[in-house]
């Protein structure tokens, strides 16, 4: 170590700026995303509740970032003997709980 | 018309009650109707830094269930008579608080008050949102530090979301209070200076309150740094801080405490 080294103390300070702004731009894009899903999660489950009870953990809504397309999945469980009465296919119904399966949009 | 104050940062430890007890009575002794709450339910402290911790008889979890009426809890500060506090309970735990209480509350504070300043508990828990719902200015007291600023761009985010204004529409007016700054070091870019935080957590400067042992000899004796050492470089910033509030234009200097021989000698172990 040279001897003007050691009366010069190293500058931190740019390095903990360029960690901030790192960290808080990755940051802001995850809890942005977060709200949105949050949002959508009880907008979606405000529009299904109004035809058949339905609790909120019934809902997942998950978005996947892909590069090209991004997908929204939304699923839905309702508890079998709350499902209303429309025609079942041919086939056995599912053992409950019944699904009203994954609408995937692509975005 | 009243003004609902927050006081918050995220991070523990970096001056929220510091700044609500030196800001306070800043305002107060300007002549506005001024009341502190402490919204920090179970680890209260505002009584402490006020000087008052002997004279908290009721408490704003009294208030809010009832228990007691307002112009029981509330404490006339001693030294500025139109300076108030609403203590925290210290044996309850924050899930006493009530929405609908505490949005009564800060309506009837706000009646008799120009200022309602809401001292906020560390944290983005229930606490730190209660004491923030109701805010129609917020200041963020931050360190030029990562973690409290990485703390209080978290916190920015919570205002622009969870508060009854952000809800509405509307926008909580948000200031940025940098505390314990030292110049020095950020000069010899030991410490982040003032821009970089700035241009980190963009939202308008307030005030930069300097590092200096006049703030921990005003918390030792129970009394606001502003009251205490009127013409310390702390107070002096919280001066300025609190007459940008009351929306007065003012450059932005970070004051120093002048240093005679024997301060510049051995000022620098001192603090």
């Amino acid at each position: 170590m040279k001897l003007i080294d050691f009366f010069k103390r190293p500058r931190t300070a740019p390095v903990a700026r360029e960690r901030l702004q790192i960290l808080l731009a990755h940051e802001r894009a995850v809890s942005g995303k977060s709200d949105l899903i949050a949002i959508l999660q009880e907008e979606i489950m405000a529009v299904i509740a109004k035809h058949f009870p339905v609790d909120s953990e019934g809902i997942k809504v998950k978005m996947e970032r892909g590069e090209v397309v991004s997908t929204l999945e939304v699923e839905v469980e309702i508890p079998t003997p709350m499902c209303p009465s429309f025609p079942l296919p041919a086939k056995p119904a599912p053992a409950e709980p019944c699904a009203v399966e994954a609408v995937e949009a692509e975005i | 018309m009243a003004k609902v104050l927050v006081v918050t940062s995220g991070k523990g430890g970096v001056g929220k009650t510091t700044s609500t007890a030196a800001l306070g009575a800043a305002l107060a002794t300007a002549g506005k109707n001024v009341v502190l709450v402490d919204f920090d339910v179970g680890l209260r402290n505002l009584d402490l830094v006020m000087g008052a911790e002997r004279r908290v008889v009721y408490d704003l979890i009294n208030v809010v269930q009832g228990d007691a009426k307002l112009a029981q809890a509330l404490i006339r500060d001693k030294r500025v008579p139109t300076l108030s506090l609403l203590p925290a309970s210290q044996t309850r735990d924050k899930d006493a608080l009530t929405d609908e209480g505490v949005a009564r509350v800060i309506a009837e504070l706000k009646e008799k008050f120009d200022w309602v300043i809401c001292d906020s508990p560390a944290g983005i828990e229930r606490g730190a949102t209660l004491a923030m719902r109701h805010a129609d200015v917020a200041i963020v007291v931050t360190n030029p530090e990562v973690s409290s600023v990485r703390d209080s761009d978290r916190i920015i985010g919570l205002l622009d979301s969870k508060t009854e204004k952000a809800e509405k529409g509307e926008r909580v007016e948000k200031h940025l209070l940098i505390t314990r700054f030292d110049a020095a070091r950020a000069g010899r870019g030991e410490m982040l200076n003032v821009e970089d935080v700035l241009e980190i957590l963009s939202i308008p400067l307030l005030g930069i309150i300097p590092e200096s042992f006049e703030v921990l000899r005003a918390s030792n004796l129970g009394s606001p740094i502003t009251l205490n050492n009127p013409v310390s470089a702390p107070a002096r910033a919280y001066f300025d801080a609190a007459k940008r509030l009351n929306g007065e234009a003012l450059d932005m200097t970070i004051p120093s405490d002048r240093k005679g021989l024997f301060g510049k000698l051995f000022g620098r172990r001192a603090a």
